[in-house]
Parts: C-alpha cells; structure tokens; sequence
C-alpha cells in the first residue's frame, strides 16, 4: 500500500465532496457520514465533475446529466449504463485522509473509452 | 310499536354495533346517551390530532345527518346514572326515565389513574377522549416540560404527539423495557433507541412515588428518591372497564361486565358490548375484536342468536411514523413447543422475530422494518404449513397470485382491523358501486382510513375482484418516500421538522437522492421562513456555490441589475473583472442582465468582490428578474412608471426560493415591450390602472398569463405581487412552474386565496412573507463567510506526490 496524506477530515463536509489534482489525476474524495470514499472526479459519460454531485446512500449523482455511480464500487446504479469509475483505497487516520493513488481499480473495463 | 333499544355509551363499539343491527332490522325505536358532547368519532385517530396529522373534523366517524337520517335519538352530553333493572328503563343525568326493551351497554372504558399522591394536581392529564387531546393541545408549548407516565403504545404516541408541538418530553415506564406487552426486551431496546432518536427522553424502570407541586404540578418523586421536573403530566398508565353502571345494576361484574358469547349479560334484556367488557376472563384495549362483538351482539339483539364471539389473536402497530412497530399473537417464547426465528440489523434498526409452533405462525414482532406484516399476518390467521418455507421465513417471497391467496380468505374475515370491515362487505361494495380505485374504497367502506396497514390487502382484493381495477397514480415526490411533495408539507410542517436528514431519517428511507434533498430543503426553508438546519449537501452544487454549473464543470457569473437598469460604473467594473480573471465569455442574456460564463469555482468569491454586486439568483430555483420597459421616464406612449415599479418589485422578491425559478415583467402600456404577459407575474400599466397578471410562460410552452386583479396604485399592484408569489411559495409543489400552478389551481380559486381573502387572510400571508425576507440575505455575501472553509476552494494534497508513482 502507498498511502498519501491529502487532507484534514474536515474539510470535507458531511455528504459533500471535494476534488483533488495530482498531476493528471483528479480524484473526488466524499464524506459519506464519517466514512471517506474516493472515486476519479471525472463523468464516464461527458466528463462531468463528480465531486459536485449530490450523494444519495452511497452513490454520487452527477451534477450534468443525473447520472448514479456507487462511491464503493464505481459502478453505475442503472444496468443500462455500460461504464464505470476507477475507486481508490481510502482510510482515516490522526484526523486525516489518506488515499492509496497507485492502487485505483476499475471493477468492469470502460467499454465506452 | 317497535322494540326501544336503548344504548349507553356514544363509542365505537356501541355505534359500530347500532350501524349493523340498522342493516338487518331497522325496525327498532333506537336511543343512544353519550356523556362526551361529540358524535362517536375515531378514538385511535386522537394520537394523530395530537401530532397535528389530523384535524378533529377529519376523524369523525357518524355525523349528526347520520343520527337524524336514522332516526336515532341522540342524547351527546347525556350521562345514563342508574338502570333500574325491573322497571327496565334508565335513568340519566339529567334525571330523565328512558324506558327499554333491550338495553346495549357500550361504555368503553377510562384512563385507570395509580393511586400516586398528587395526581389531582393541575396540569395532570390522562389522553383518552376527544376533550383531553384539546386541553392537551392548549397547553403544550415550545420547551414546555412534559412527562408522560407510561411506556406502552398510548403514552409513546402521547410523548410524540406533545414532542412534535415543541415540547421537552420524558417517558417514565414503570418496566424494564417500553410496550412490555406487545415486545421482548431486544424488541424493547430498539424500540428505546427509536424513541431516543427522535429526541424524547426514556428512563426506565421508574416508579413514580409522587407528583409534586403547589396546586400546579411542577416535578416528580420516584420510588428511588430521585426526582425530575415537569410542568405537564400526562397519565397512560392502562385502562380499567367502565363497569360501574352495571354493577350498581345489580349484573355480573369482575373486571368488566360479564357477557358471554353472544355477548349477553346477566340480566336477559341487558347487553354489553366492547371495552366495558370481560369475555371468559380477558378484557379488550384494542378495536378490531371489539367490532367482532358488535357484528355478533347485532345478530343476538335482532334475534338471529347464532353467531358467537370468540376473541381474535391481538395485534397492534405503532402509529408513531416514521417508528414502525407491529406485534401480533402470542409472543410467549417459554411456551413447550414453540420454536424462535430472529432477525436482527443493528445498523438499520430493523429487528423480527417469529414465534413457530408445529411449523405454523403463532405470533411475531417486526421492529424498524413491518413491510412484510401482511404476509405473516395471512400466514398467521390462514396457520399456514410453513415446513416448506423454512428458509425464506425472515425475507417472504411477494405472493405469487395476489388474487389466490385473498380468494381463500373467508368473507367474515376482517380486513380493516381499525374500522371492523370485513372482506364481505368490501366485495359488496365493490359490485355495488362499481369501484375501481383505492381511494373510492375508503370512502365507501372506509376501509384503510385509520392506521393504512390494510392498504396492500385491500388493493389486492380489488385487484382480485374488480373488472376494471385502476392503479392509482401515486404521485410520491421521488422513491425514497411513500408522500406526496403535499403530503409531506403539511407533515414537515406538523411535525416540526427542522433539517431535511431529520425528515429522512423519520419518513424517508433515510438515504435520499437528487429530487428530494433539494426539495425538502426549499420546503424547509419556505416553512420555517430560513429559520431552519440549512445543510448544503442536500442542494444542487448550484445552490452550493451560488452559480451556475457549465458543461466543462466551470460556472456562469450573473449580478443582479434591477429591473435592466445598470450604470457606466457597474459596467466598468464588469468589464475590469472580466479582464482579471480571464473570463471567455461576457454576454446579455435573454432577461435583460450580463452574464459572466467560464468563472472557475475557486475564482468565485473573488469576482463577487470585485463586482460589488449582488447575485442575480441566476442558477436557483428561486427569484430571477423584473425586466422592465422605460415608461413613462422616456417612452412617448409610457402610461405607468414601470422602471421604478419594476425595480421596487426585485427589490421587493429579491434573495428569495421559490418552488421554480420566478420571472418577472413590469411594462408601461399594453404594447409589452418588455414581455410582462409571458412572465410568472407582470403588471401591464394601463391608464390610470395596473394590471397584475400571473402564470404567463415563454419558454418550453407559451401561455398567456390570467389577469389576478386591476388595480389603481403601484403600492396595491406590489401588494397583490406580494400575495400571490407568498402563495405560490407555499403551495406550488417543488419543480412546479407558476404557468403548472395557475393552470392547476385554477386562477378563481387563487384571487379568492389571495387579493380577494379575508383582511385577516392576506395579512397573514404578508406576514410570512415580510418574515422570510427579513431573514434572507444575498447569498455571495459567503464570499467573505463561506458556509465551510472548503466551500470555494481546491484542495491540495498535503504530501507531494510524483507523478511518475501513479497508473
Ligand atoms: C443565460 C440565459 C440565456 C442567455 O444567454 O440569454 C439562459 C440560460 C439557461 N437557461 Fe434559460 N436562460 C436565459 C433566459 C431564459 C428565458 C428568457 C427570459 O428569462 O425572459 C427563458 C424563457 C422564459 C422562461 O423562463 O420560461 C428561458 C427558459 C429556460 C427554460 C425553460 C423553462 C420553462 O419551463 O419553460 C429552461 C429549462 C428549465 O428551467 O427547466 C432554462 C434553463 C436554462 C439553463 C439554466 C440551463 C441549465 O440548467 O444549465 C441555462 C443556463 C446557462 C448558464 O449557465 O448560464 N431556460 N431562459 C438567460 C439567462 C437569463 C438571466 O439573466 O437570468
Ligand atoms: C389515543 C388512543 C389511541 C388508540 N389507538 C388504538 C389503535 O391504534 N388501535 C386500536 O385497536 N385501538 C386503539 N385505541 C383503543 C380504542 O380506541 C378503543 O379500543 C375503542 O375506542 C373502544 O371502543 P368502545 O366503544 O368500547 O369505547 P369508547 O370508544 O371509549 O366509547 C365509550 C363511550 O361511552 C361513553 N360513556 C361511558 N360511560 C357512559 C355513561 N354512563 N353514559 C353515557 N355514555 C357513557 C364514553 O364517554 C365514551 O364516549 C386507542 C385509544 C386511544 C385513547
Ligand atoms: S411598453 Fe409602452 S411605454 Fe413601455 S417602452 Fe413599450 S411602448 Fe413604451
Ligand atoms: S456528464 Fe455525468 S451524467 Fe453527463
């Protein structure tokens, strides 16, 4: 595991996202009622930035065009949907997030990319 | 002369009865003494006044044209003293002889009160009629103290119902764990949480030694010395028979009144019928086996003496929403032979347990999840072979043929437990009348209007037995809750609910998605006029950062320029802004104002400095704009200064939610140079006059807007404005634009709700609306103090990482 410090926990709200850039990589690390999550920020479908989107359960809706991915998993919540999210391992640990960035995983293959 | 059938007690049990023996013979001379003033209504509905789900109106079950068509003599208010048993007539209050040939005693039964020292103190309550639910309701007030002695399913419902009116309630139960009668103690704890959650206090076990206080009640001593303060007591502490008539009668009496199957007492011409009761030893809190008394004691009195009462296994459910609690059967686990099923979820507070016996349902209790109730409850009263079922006990599969398994049902079976209707008579009803729909079934049988619970088996049976059976549209807001955006209204409302988790968590499913959370949170905001949890994560990122969302996740910048009106200053300065953030796109939008596209999130609060102007509410659900025309500050035909008047109306509207965005137009004569009669609200100026008009649409649909009112002054044309977009706040469901609301409501019964309501009326609507403007503010003010330090801004990792260590 290759843990990176990125940020306070409170700086994500409760039920909120934020986006984080590293180089090319922007990923969106949420607050699901004290549970942190992370997905990569960006809508499989037109790139929307999904750190804006509003959270329902464990899912994020995209804040374009509605489109529902589970924050756990990445994948889409309708079947019709053929993509899905690259997650990335994330823990708390002293009051601070960590997120394993080399780790990110893809639970089917884009078949749209 | 027909038989005189007198009936002591104004009840549900004594008028359920009085309706059957009117079906088979309506022949008697029928007399009914009540000593509460009201005609029989809803008892168990009571604890839903309280909570302020129901009016008092909307529970009453007999109206006085019942009486009166029937030919009842109603004597409401009456108090029958004394039954002189050998003259055969009684005697009441009032001293009045009644003579009889068959008298029914249906004098339910009353709070039973401890014997604690002090409980005659004021402020000392019991919830049992109609009167205590209003004197209760008179006195609860925000933060007042109230205890309720009594943990079972009345005292819970009273605590909820006073909590949900503001006040500071504490449970006291005298057991180890809550509702001891219908629930184990594992049932109990959840349900303990359940209770706490909602924010009422339990303590257990507690014996009250004393109720204190001077005159007034001001605290309580328990046994253990401890003591704790309280301004309002309210005793629901269990119930005892009004049996005291019949036995100064001279009848057999032990608890209650002794009667037998046919539900005859003692004395030959004399009959009892529901709480007053004790049939082979057992007493009766709950309704549905007292109905059965009543269809079987109709029989007996109209002399079809066959049908015999036997009692029903109980079942009772919890009419706490959002508190979902259902026990039925036996729940004696000790019992020889009897096998436990137990489900139990922690995090969701769901728990279920099911009593087996020879692989046959005896009783259950479902705790935090009841969905599946009428299939155990089929399971239960059918008794089932469930040996093939034994792995899918806990997660019923749905009824493969819903209309086989209500087929078997036998029609004398109870459907509405709460209202005593039976499958035979909604079957009748349905033939009869031609029903085709839920709803038209509760209004003629009544079925499903108490506690819901049979919805799903009336649905089937309809679906069974009607040839055209209509599902009804239900129009929830979104999945995640069983009410409609009104329904839920007017519960958020009655319930005093303050933060959109809270409504989740009580009436939802507790998750949420997309339509709801911002919905609730305007509806939160309208009710409680900002006076409420705001909680960003439940808003469109819109209404997070106060901009609008573009295509490549930037946002569009749009100040508010009143009425279309700007200056070489404020354009100087949106031209410098534009310079220092590199905006790509400056552009005159289609209502009359300058927008700023591209902005990236971080920059936002930066340009609203900049700019020193106030947000345009461009990216809202809330109020956009007056455009305006120049009237008669330079046009030539101007009849009305509709600039001025366009401006004060923004001025008026402005930082302002509404159910959809609201758009507005203020011209100085018919020509409409600025669009007034396709906006959500315009005046028109005309000679002399405004014309206020409302539901006006250019957009996905083009409606000409309705004339709301002509009226001489601009301060009047501000005031009908005011009152119709007050009203179209607090009625327009969430999404509903003003053209859907007007066509929907109708624009008669608008100006009869609004410019032409009663004085008292309108000012109270202005008054919510001056309210909620004192308390709104421009929202870039959060420039200088965002809602959370990351509100606005990009966040860095605190670790450098290289980018050649990532896939
Ligand atoms: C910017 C603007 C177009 C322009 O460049 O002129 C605009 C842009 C958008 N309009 Fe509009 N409308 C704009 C004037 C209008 C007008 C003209 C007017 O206001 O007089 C109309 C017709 C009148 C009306 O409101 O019905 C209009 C009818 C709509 C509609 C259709 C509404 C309907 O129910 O008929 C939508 C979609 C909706 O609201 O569901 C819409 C939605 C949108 C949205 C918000 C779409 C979206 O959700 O992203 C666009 C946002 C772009 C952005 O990021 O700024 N816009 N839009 C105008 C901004 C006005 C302003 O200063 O606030
Ligand atoms: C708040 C509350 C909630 C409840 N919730 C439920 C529930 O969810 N489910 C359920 O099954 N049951 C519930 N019950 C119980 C249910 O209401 C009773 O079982 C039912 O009302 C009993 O009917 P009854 O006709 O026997 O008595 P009542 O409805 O009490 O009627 C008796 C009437 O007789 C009158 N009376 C008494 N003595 C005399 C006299 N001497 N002369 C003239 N009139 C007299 C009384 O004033 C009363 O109006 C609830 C009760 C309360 C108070
Ligand atoms: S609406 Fe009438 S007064 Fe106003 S600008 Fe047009 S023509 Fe002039
Ligand atoms: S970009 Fe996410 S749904 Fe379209």
């Amino acid at each position: 595991m290759n843990w990176t410090k990125i940020t306070r926990v409170e700086n994500i709200p409760p039920r909120e996202g934020r986006p984080v850039r590293i180089g090319n990589l922007e990923i969106a690390i949420f607050n699901v009622n004290g549970r942190f999550l992370t997905i990569e920020n960006s809508c499989p479908h037109r790139g929307g930035p999904l750190c804006d989107g509003i959270i329902s359960g464990t899912a994020v809706v995209c804040p374009l065009h509605g489109r529902h991915f589970d924050l756990e998993t990445g994948m889409p919540m309708r079947v019709s949907e053929p993509a899905c999210l690259a997650t990335f391992p994330t823990r708390v640990e002293d009051g601070i997030v960590l997120v394993d960035l080399t780790a990110g995983h893809r639970v089917m293959e884009d078949a749209a990319a | 002369m027909p038989d005189k059938l007198v009936v002591a007690g104004n009840g549900m049990a004594g008028v359920a009865c009085v309706e059957h023996i009117l079906k088979c013979s309506p022949s008697f001379d029928i007399t009914i003494f009540g000593d509460e003033t009201h005609v029989n209504y809803n008892r168990i509905m009571l604890s839903m006044v309280l909570a302020g789900e129901k009016s008092a109106e909307e529970i009453m079950l007999n109206d006085i044209e019942w009486y009166r068509s029937n030919g009842i003599h109603a004597h409401l208010g009456v108090r029958v003293a004394r039954i002189d048993c050998s003259a055969r007539a009684v005697i009441d209050g009032e001293g009045r002889r009644t003579e009889y040939d068959k008298l029914i005693l249906a004098t339910g039964s009353s709070a039973f009160i401890p014997p604690i020292p002090g409980v005659d103190k004021q402020n000392v309550h019991v919830f049992r009629t109609l009167d205590d639910t209003r004197a209760l309701l008179a006195k609860a007030r925000k933060g007042l103290k109230a205890v309720v002695i009594g943990g079972g399913l009345l005292g819970l419902e009273a605590a909820r119902g006073l909590q949900v009116r503001g006040c500071d309630v504490t449970v006291i139960h005298l057991m180890e764990s809550l509702m001891e009668r219908q629930l184990d103690s594992a049932g109990g704890e959840y349900l303990k949480r359940r209770i706490e959650s909602l924010g009422i206090r339990v303590m257990l076990p507690r014996q009250t030694a004393a109720i204190l206080g001077n005159g007034h009640v001001d605290g309580l001593r328990f046994a253990n010395g401890e003591e704790l303060e309280a301004e309002l007591v309210v005793i629901a502490a269990g119930i005892k028979p009004n049996a005291a008539l019949a036995r100064e009668a001279g009848l057999k009496v032990n608890r209650g009144i002794i009667v037998n199957d046919y539900l005859e007492t003692s004395d030959p011409n004399i009959f009892a019928v529901g709480e007053c009761t004790e049939h082979r030893g057992q007493t009766f809190g709950l309704v549905a086996p007292l109905f059965d008394q009543a269809r079987v004691l109709a029989a007996t009195v109209t002399g079809n003496r066959g049908p015999v009462f036997s009692a029903p296994a109980p079942a009772a459910k919890l009419k706490i929403m959002g508190v979902d609690i259902f026990s039925a059967g036996s729940i004696d686990e000790s019992e020889p032979g009897v096998e436990v099923i137990r489900y139990e979820d922690p995090s969701v507070g769901a728990y279920k347990k099911l009593l087996l016996k020879n692989n046959r349902l005896r009783g259950m209790i479902l705790v935090g999840d009841i969905a599946d109730e009428p299939v155990y409850m089929d399971w239960m009263r059918s008794g089932t072979d469930l040996a093939a079922m034994r792995r899918q006990l806990l997660c019923p599969p749905p009824p493969s043929d819903p209309g086989l398994e209500i087929a078997e049902m036998a029609d004398s079976e109870t459907i509405c437990g709460c209202n005593g209707v039976r499958k035979g008579e909604i079957i009748e009803a349905i033939h009869k009348y031609g029903i085709t729909t839920l709803g038209k079934l509760k209004e003629r049988t009544k079925a499903s209007t108490s506690c819901g619970s049979c919805a799903g088996l009336c649905e089937r049976l309809l679906r069974a037995v009607a040839p055209d059976f209509q599902e009804e549209t239900r129009t929830t807001l979104c999945s995640c809750f069983p009410f409609s955006y009104e329904r839920l209204r007017d519960i958020v409302r009655g319930q005093q609910l303050k933060s959109v988790e809270e409504v989740l968590a009580v009436y939802g499913n507790r998750k949420g998605c997309e339509v709801c959370k911002p919905a609730l949170s305007y509806m939160l905001d309208m009710l409680w006029c900002g006076n409420h949890d705001e909680d960003r994560s439940a808003r469109f990122i819109n209404d997070r950062v106060h901009a609008n969302i573009q295509k490549d996740g930037t946002f569009s910048v749009v100040p508010r320029m009143r009425g279309g009106v700007t200056s070489p200053d404020e354009l100087r300065r949106i031209a410098d802004v534009a310079d220092k953030y590199k905006i790509p796109m400056v552009k005159v939008t289609g209502s009359q104002r300058i927008d700023l596209l591209g902005v990236k999130k971080a920059d936002l609060p930066g340009v609203w400095r900049d700019l020193g102007m106030n947000s345009g509410q461009a990216y809202t659900k809330g109020v956009r704009m007056v455009k305006t025309c120049v009237g008669t500050e330079f046009c030539r035909y101007g009849v009305q200064d509709s600039t001025n008047t366009g401006i004060e109306l923004e001025r008026r509207f402005e930082n302002l939610f509404t159910p959809h965005k609201f758009k507005m137009g203020v011209v100085g004569c018919p020509r409409n140079c600025a669009e007034a009669t396709v906006k959500d609200l315009g005046f028109v100026g005309q000679e002399g006059s405004w014309q206020v008009v409302v539901g006006g649409a250019a957009g996905k649909s083009v409606r000409k807007a309705d004339l709301l009112i002509t009226v001489e002054t601009s301060e009047q044309a501000l005031e009908a404005a005011e009152l119709f977009f007050q009203y179209y706040r607090e009625n327009g469901n969430y999404l509903e634009r003003s053209y859907d609301f007007v066509e929907r409501l109708g624009i008669e019964k608008i100006r009869k709700e609004t410019v032409y309501a009663p004085a008292e009326e309108k000012r109270k609507l202005l008054d919510r609306l001056h309210r909620s403007k004192a308390l709104s503010r421009d929202a870039w003010l959060e420039r200088d103090r965002p809602a959370n330090p990351t509100q606005f801004v990009q966040i860095e990792p605190m670790e450098k990482v290289l980018e050649t260590q990532l896939v």
